[in-house]
């Protein structure tokens, strides 16, 4: 209890209590505006931690839950019901400590309406921590949803040129999905009697047809969220056009949406599926990584480069889930928490150059270490992070996924993990050429010569990142430990349903 | 006749004895106390409404069994009542602006809305038919009020001839039904279906036979070619009535009929009603997607909206889930009133004199210029749409659940698809609002606004409690069906 509330449900309101500030402040204050949202934010971050304070890292069980009845349908209840595990604390964590960063990273960048951005940017911050905190499926669907509203506005009224489709393909691909999803979860909770998932994951009575038809329509819906090959083609319009601030979250929280949700629902509700569609769904995750790094490397735009490096990572994420073994899913949990970090930063770092030179193109820039050494050094670190370098935190993912791939059982075959490893190879190749482009070489352009580098708000954004990149990446065993027992769990009902279809 | 004749349909006589006072006295209200006429409306509507809740709680017959007081009636009688006052509230500015202000204009209103209120508690065939012909009929002249523009005549002829055919349908139905079960009252006719004396031939075409009569009423695909038209050409505050109130009415109607008296017939009918339901929904959103008039728009978004409750009806033989899906039906009626007369009101406020600035692309730039009025029209356009956190969410949650729960998954999965499309007509007005820079002029009136303020806060705040509206419509039928 904190203040004598449910620490959670705090953590998930919090952010609205900056929207009420800030509907009261004047829209052309603009610095209160910015003020305002930046300190809700830290707080809400700050709650966080002390969440993590109460939580019980033996306990691989639901913690802190709060269980509020809310309506009932057809006898089965839905209810309001909150609770945290291993598989989504780091989520969480990561969700708080991302959004004062991409509020930061707003700072300059947003002149216009000023009030409207950051009332979106914490709405979409209560949509998200929902989403991993929720614990009834009805009221996940609502978050879920949610989030879509004030991301399409951050996208369409910030964007960039083309704004306007991208906004449009980012709500509609979405919804595709999650409205089948809603067919599920409506047929699940009727079927079961219940809309809970701690009740749903202890006694589960579906065959193997239904969690077939099940595992669909959930999974289509996470699977374009995430975006697993070959739904992605959203996600390299949403990013390039989305202001930099929403491309962080973009790609740091709302992916990993659709990833949590594999995790929190198709594996436990649905494991006998699982395990029949694990080969399946290991190619198409090995499929994404190459495709989207050979993409990547073709990119002229160096935004377009990050997003398209995010269907590559993002492949990985889905690899080690689907290895449905412990190195496999840990390491993906953990990847998905160094994909926001890594990816997060170098969206920051695009953003940096944008703001100065106002154009994204790899060519319009090169030799800029010479005249941005700051810059120059920090984006190394990112890029060799994100490439996976030993010793930084992208390698201790990558690593552990590849190693549960090979030693997966329910991938038949330790080809699927092989041809990820060349993966790892092509992600070297157009990290490389990104940095290349953009850092070494001659100064190639005049208006490049006299370009400032970062300043002390700017480094303020990127230093937590790299301490967290460092610290990953030397020193991982706690963020092990706090998944560790959450992912025994999974993979006792996993085991269990292997035994009965065998 | 006796007093407990009378007294069973108190709400509705006193409403209809107003409404022709208020004829009587339009003469003598000087044109510049033409804002009598409204008010004189509303203290009858209201009145009509202190009544309803007097003698509301407990049901009775009257006339022999032909008129129905029940939970079911009170609830839909409430629910015109909404309607009724909303479509007084925004139309007097409207009305002054395009020069039709005439006091006949409240008391047709008045007349048609105690033809719904008659439908809800009709329980003979008889009196469906008087309520349609009464509901309808002030409708075709209000739909030509603003005579001598060409469109509003067009609409008003046109209305009339597909709604005359549309009784004919309806009277050939009840012929049919009359034939087959020798009465026209519904617990006589629901009693010889179930003892066997019936000749179910005749009653199957009769009961088909009505569901095209109504199905005209309620604008479901394929008698829906009439309505586009219609809603154009009508004055906007009349369609903006008719779109709710005739659709309401007709589902009522139909409601009762199908639910109470034919659940025997369901294995022939409840196949016509899922593909009526299924190309309503499709046809409805579609078609939808293509316009570039708001009112034209409007419509299709209406029609789309039938088809979905028409999924209510596709399990109607089912015991089971008959009382759900009746209760989650009135449910969506309920958050479509409330939508669709807010989004009417922010088209009203649009409408120039000469009936221009209606596009879609005239909405362009609203955000900027009533950051109100635009946050209005998003709430009511997520909420035909069905996104969470409006109420339109929890009526399409209710409808899709009764058909799963009635085995028709298929339909629920049709229904959530075309909810796709439905996003997209949406969020292209959204987009027009917010993304697109304009300069909307503006014809906001006081009590226009009102109505659209009124309703997204309604639309939204109510969608936090949706167990207690559910519950409160569920008990609202628990007397009556």
């Amino acid at each position: 209890m904190i203040l004598g509330m449910n620490p959670l449900l705090l953590v998930t309101l919090f952010p609205l209590v900056g929207v009420f500030i800030l509907l009261l402040l004047r829209p052309q204050w603009k610095n209160a505006l910015r003020w305002t949202a930046l300190v809700a934010s830290l707080l809400t971050f700050g709650l966080s931690l002390a969440v993590l304070s109460l939580f019980h890292s033996a306990d691989g069980g639901i913690q802190m839950e709060l269980d509020l009845p809310w309506l009932t349908l057809a006898g089965s209840p839905i209810a309001f019901h909150l609770g945290i595990d291993g598989l989504s604390i780091l989520l969480v964590l990561l969700t708080t400590f991302l959004t004062p960063i991409a509020i930061l990273s707003s700072w300059k960048a947003i002149e216009d309406k000023v009030r409207g951005f950051m009332i979106f940017f914490l709405l979409l911050e209560t949509g998200m921590l929902g989403v991993f905190l929720t614990l009834d499926m009805a009221v996940f669907y609502i978050f879920w949803e949610f989030t879509l509203i004030p991301m399409y506005f951050l996208i369409g009224l910030w964007g960039g040129e083309k704004r306007l489709y991208a906004a449009i393909k980012f709500v509609l691909y979405t919804l595709s999905g999650s409205l089948l999803m809603l067919a599920g979860i409506l047929w699940l909770g009727l079927h079961a009697g219940t809309f809970d998932m701690t009740i749903l994951t202890a006694a589960n009575s579906l065959s193997l047809t239904q969690q077939l038809w099940l595992f669909a329509a959930f999974g289509l819906a996470f699977a374009i969220k995430v975006p697993m090959w070959p739904l992605h083609s959203w996600l390299p319009d949403a990013h390039t056009e989305a202001p930099t601030a929403a491309s962080i979250i973009l790609a740091g929280v709302l992916l990993k949406m659709g990833a949590y949700g594999f995790l929190r629902f198709n594996l436990p509700l649905f494991p006998q599926a699982t395990i029949k569609l694990a080969p399946w769904l290991g190619t198409i995750a090995v499929i994404g990584i190459i495709y989207g790094a050979l993409v990547a490397y073709r990119q002229k735009d160096a935004k377009r480069l990050v997003a398209y490096s995010s269907v590559s990572h993002l492949g990985f994420v889905m690899l080690g889930l689907f290895a449905l073994d412990a190195q496999g899913i840990s390491g993906a949990i953990l990847q998905m928490v160094n994909h926001g970090l890594s990816t997060g930063a170098l969206f920051l770092i695009v953003g940096f150059l944008y703001e100065r030179r106002h154009t994204r193109e790899l060519d319009a820039f090169g030799g800029l270490w010479k005249v941005m050494p700051v810059l120059g050094s920090l984006a190394l670190i990112v890029t060799l992070s994100s490439m996976g370098l030993p010793g930084l935190n992208g390698f201790v993912g990558e690593f552990s996924i590849l190693l549960g791939a090979f030693g997966s059982t329910a991938y038949l075959t330790p080809w699927i993990a092989g041809v990820a490893t060349v993966g790892v190879i092509l992600a070297a190749v157009y990290l490389l050429h990104f940095f290349q482009k953009l850092f070494l070489g001659p100064v190639l352009h005049e208006e490049n010569a006299a370009l400032k580098d970062l300043s002390v708000r700017e480094i303020a954004m990127l230093a937590p990142m790299l301490v967290l990149i460092f610290w990953i990446g030397l020193y991982p065993k706690p963020f092990f430990t706090l998944m560790t027992p959450a992912v025994e769990k999974l993979l006792g009902i996993l085991q269990a349903a292997s035994v009965v279809m065998h | 006749m006796n007093l407990t004749d009378i007294f069973s349909i108190l709400p509705l006589a006193a409403l209809l004895v107003w409404a022709l006072l208020m004829l009587l006295a339009g003469l003598f209200i000087p044109k510049k106390a033409a804002l009598l006429n409204p008010i004189l409306a509303i203290v009858g509507l209201v009145g009509t409404g202190v009544l309803l809740v007097w003698h509301g709680g407990e049901s009775m017959q009257g006339f022999g069994g032909m008129v129905q007081q029940d939970g079911f009636s009170v609830f839909l009688d409430s629910l015109f009542l909404l309607s009724g006052l909303l479509a007084v509230m925004m139309a007097p500015a409207y009305l002054k602006r395009i020069g039709i202000d005439q006091y006949e204009y409240y008391s047709l209103l008045l007349l048609s809305l105690s033809g719904m209120l008659l439908m809800a508690s009709a329980a003979n065939l008889i009196i469906v038919f008087l309520a349609l012909e009464l509901l309808s009929i002030p409708l075709y002249v209000l739909a030509g009020i603003a005579r001598p523009r060409v469109e509003s005549e067009e609409a008003a002829l046109k209305y009339f001839l597909l709604g005359s055919f549309a009784s004919g349908f309806v009277l050939f139905g009840i012929a049919f039904l009359f034939g087959g079960t020798a009465s026209t009252g519904f617990s006589e006719m629901a009693t010889a279906i179930q003892s066997g004396a019936a000749n179910l031939t005749f009653v199957t075409a009769g009961a088909a036979l009505l569901l095209i009569g109504l199905g005209f009423k309620i604008a479901a695909v394929p008698f829906h070619a009439w309505a586009p038209d219609v809603y154009q050409g009508a004055p906007s505050s009349v369609t903006a009535f008719m779109a709710v109130g005739a659709k309401a009415a007709g589902f009522a109607a139909l409601l009762r009929l199908y639910l109470m008296v034919f659940p025997t017939l369901s294995p022939s009918l409840a196949g016509i009603f899922a593909a009526i339901a299924a190309l309503t929904m499709i046809v409805g959103n579609l078609l939808a997607l293509v316009q570039t008039n708001l009112k034209r728009l409007l419509a299709y978004v209406g029609i789309a909206s039938a088809g979905y409750i028409l999924m209510a009806f596709a399990p109607f033989g089912n015991p089971l889930v008959a009382a759900d899906s009746l209760a989650s039906a009135l449910f969506y009626l309920l958050a479509f009133t409330l939508t669709s007369f807010g989004a009417w009101s922010v088209l009203l406020t649009m409408e120039h004199a000469d009936s221009t600035g209606i596009s879609l692309e005239s909405l362009a730039g609203l955000g900027k210029r009533t950051p109100i009025l635009a946050a209005a029209m998003t709430v009511f356009m997520l909420s035909f749409t069905g996104i969470p956190l409006t109420l339109g969410f929890w009526g399409k949650f209710y409808l899709f659940r009764t058909a799963i729960e009635g085995g028709y998954v298929w339909l629920a999965v049709l229904g959530l698809l075309t909810s796709l499309l439905a996003a997209y007509v949406a969020f292209r007005v959204i987009q027009q609002m917010y993304f697109r820079g304009g300069d909307p002029e503006l014809h906001g009136s006081y009590w226009t606004n009102f109505v659209a303020i009124f309703c997204a806060l309604c639309v939204v705040g109510l969608s936090f409690m949706p167990a207690q509206l559910f519950e409160l419509v569920s008990k609202a039928l628990l007397g009556g069906v």
